[in-house]
């Protein structure tokens, strides 16, 4: 586990005493995170991190975690790619099952939820637990990590009146927030620069995968890691990388992903993108287990460009970790991504398979203006997308939520 | 802080930022107009100055997010080379601040015959903010100590006291000149030169290598003359 000292060589002294300072007003206070699954996304990563952070900061901190059955988990994905804008329609059988299981969570969860200062439930999956705690004294959050800005509207119907008792929300950009009658805050997701999955490599690790997955170190790789998903568009993924082979006939393609416990819908995706790559061997289409983080990062090291070709995305942290790693990302012109791929800087925001082929035909063509976007991108990353900002972003909201109608909060 | 007399020490605060959506959002600029009439003075506060301690890429083309948009999202130069030139510390509150946008879009919309459009996707949000003000253990007495300190200072002090502070103080100075100004002391040739430093085209870390710099120089050139 990493101390908040470790990360002062990255980011500085002064942020770390920053977040000490911050903290300082609310030492001891009870803290519970509260999402649905342990390993897998984006969610259960940054809570690794987060609440032993929280925890040396001298908040009382904990991370629980509800259990559902296979039904709960098919409904809370069509929940998701509902939310996303995805036409879902789900069996009332599903919804009562949803319903019955946070019940069952939130007798579980009781005592430590009740006595809490403050709770943040994370995304969908346990929102009406607040339902199920009329005792509760402390301060209620929902922390949504999804793209809502054009969700499903029958889905979010019946999704709403679960998020209204909250005494606030967290959402990623004020694109995706809704109308709710409770402040609504605006707090980017983040990476762990000291995470397997970001910290720096040997070189000899790096070369490692190149054996491991029979790709050619001399000839340019480009990859993409992402669940299998239709919102990541693996098979557009391909044909971009189809297009763009044919002026560099020695273009390889990594696509890198797994199956979060969550998500019943990957293997379906799965063999499309089988399909679709038709076994060319230079396309490697990898089903690695969600705690390859170091396997993942030499990949994305190994790779000349990222691609996160996205139709919908939340944030996109496998962006966020690609940048940290000095390689521009060619990424779907939408969510998240937009926050953090800038046209000729960063990378390139794309449309469609064609667009990405352009993009990736002009970066290995031009490998001066490739390698100052990477380093550019790594600078935007330090800046913005670390975990010890996020960190320090839920400070802020915890101590202006008891001053909610001030614009100035002066601390002691 | 430190508004001053001489021996006054500079204590040196922080701040955080909590960006908050109103749920409000313009799609051409008729709306933005309405919109810019009803909303939180605090939205002006955050789309002028409280965008720098969000996320953005270092190179910003404009100073505030309205002009940003008009130019990115409408595509209309015109009302963007406009707005971009307002200057938010020349104005004695956000609510005069409030009115010269507005004036600005009025005028923009009675030229137009058609307003254009954004994407639904590219759509203004207005966002607020609530400031988080903290102090730090640093704190000097002597002005000569400035370069030191800088290099334990966050940028968000930066902002806190060079960027923030133009509409926190009745002057609209930042905290340093406040300061320096209060002191007795030759400090004139450095206060014009911190009177010329543009906060709005560079990073906060970049600005805090500025200032820095701005300080080494001067009092590196005092001592040396002071030796001679």
């Amino acid at each position: 586990m990493q101390s908040l000292e470790s990360y002062a060589k990255i980011t500085g002294q002064d942020v770390i005493t920053q977040l000490r300072q911050l903290a300082e007003p609310m030492r001891g206070m009870k803290v519970v995170h509260v999402n649905s699954t342990r390993m897998g996304g984006g969610v259960a990563e940054i809570l690794h991190k987060l609440v032993p952070l929280m925890n040396e900061l001298g908040l009382d901190t904990h991370w629980e975690v509800i259990e559902g059955n296979n039904d709960f988990y098919q409904c809370t994905k069509s929940f998701h790619n509902a939310l996303q804008g995805n036409q879902v329609v789900i069996p009332e059988s599903l919804l009562r099952n949803f319903e019955e299981t946070n019940r069952e969570n939130a007798e579980k969860l009781r005592p430590k939820l009740e006595d809490a200062d403050i709770v943040f439930i994370h995304d969908p999956q346990p929102a009406p637990l607040l339902r199920y705690m009329p005792d509760r004294k402390g301060t209620w959050i929902w922390r949504c990590h999804i793209d809502v800005s054009r969700p499903y509207r029958p889905v979010w119907k019946y999704l709403r009146p679960f998020l209204l008792d909250y005494d606030a929300s967290i959402w990623s950009l004020s694109d995706f927030a809704q109308p709710l009658p409770h402040p609504q805050y605006l707090v980017p997701p983040s990476i762990d620069p000291l995470s397997d999955k970001n910290i720096d490599l040997p070189e000899s690790e790096i070369n490692a995968v190149y054996d491991r997955f029979d790709i050619d170190p001399n000839r340019p790789l480009i990859t993409q890691v992402s669940r299998y998903d239709r919102f990541k568009d693996p098979v557009g993924v391909i044909h971009g990388y189809r297009y763009a082979k044919r002026f560099i006939p020695g273009l390889q393609l990594v696509l890198a992903g797994g199956s979060a416990t969550d998500d019943p819908e990957g293997e379906a995706v799965l063999n499309e993108v089988y399909d679709a790559a038709n076994d060319d061997p230079d396309v490697k289409i990898l089903l690695l287990p969600s705690d390859a983080h170091r396997t993942i990062n030499a990949l994305q090291r190994a790779s000349d460009i990222i691609l996160q070709k996205s139709t919908r995305e939340g944030f996109g942290l496998t962006v966020t970790e690609a940048m940290w790693k000095g390689r521009p990302v060619i990424g779907g012109n939408t969510g998240g991504i937009r926050l953090q791929v800038i046209n000729h800087h960063t990378g390139f925001l794309v449309s469609t398979p064609e667009g990405a082929a352009l993009r990736t035909r002009y970066l290995l063509n031009h490998r001066d203006i490739l390698e100052n976007m990477g380093t550019k991108a790594k600078q935007f990353v330090r800046d913005h997308f670390l975990l010890t900002r996020h960190l320090g972003e839920y400070l802020t909201l915890m101590v202006v939520l008891k001053h909610e109608h001030a614009d100035r909060v002066e601390l002691a | 802080m430190n508004n001053g007399t001489e021996r006054q020490p500079f204590a040196f605060k922080d701040c955080t930022l909590a960006a908050i959506a109103t749920g409000k959002r313009a799609q051409n600029l008729r709306e933005m107009r309405d919109h810019l009439q009803h909303v939180d003075a605090g939205c002006i506060y955050y789309h002028f100055w409280g965008g720098r301690l969000r996320p953005q890429f270092d190179e910003p083309e404009f100073n505030n997010d309205f002009a940003a948009w008009c130019k990115h999202a409408l595509r209309d130069d015109i009302v963007a080379e406009r707005l971009s030139v307002v200057d938010p510390t020349g104005f004695d509150s956000l609510e005069d601040l409030r009115s010269e946008v507005i004036d600005i879009l009025e005028e923009r919309l009675y030229e137009r015959e058609f307003i254009p459009w954004a994407k639904t996707e590219e759509q203004f949000s207005f966002i607020r903010s609530q400031i988080v003000v903290f102090g730090t253990q640093h704190s000097i007495d002597d002005p000569r100590e400035l370069p030191g300190v800088f290099q334990d200072i966050s940028a968000s002090s930066i902002f806190y006291h060079f960027i923030d502070a133009r509409r926190r103080t009745p002057d609209g100075k930042d905290d340093f000149s406040t300061w320096l100004g209060g002191l007795n002391g030759d400090y004139a040739s450095l206060l014009a030169r911190l009177a010329d430093v543009d906060p709005y085209f560079v990073t906060l870390s970049e600005l805090r290598d500025q200032l820095s710099g701005l300080f080494e120089e001067f009092f590196s050139h005092e001592s040396t003359e002071g030796s001679n």
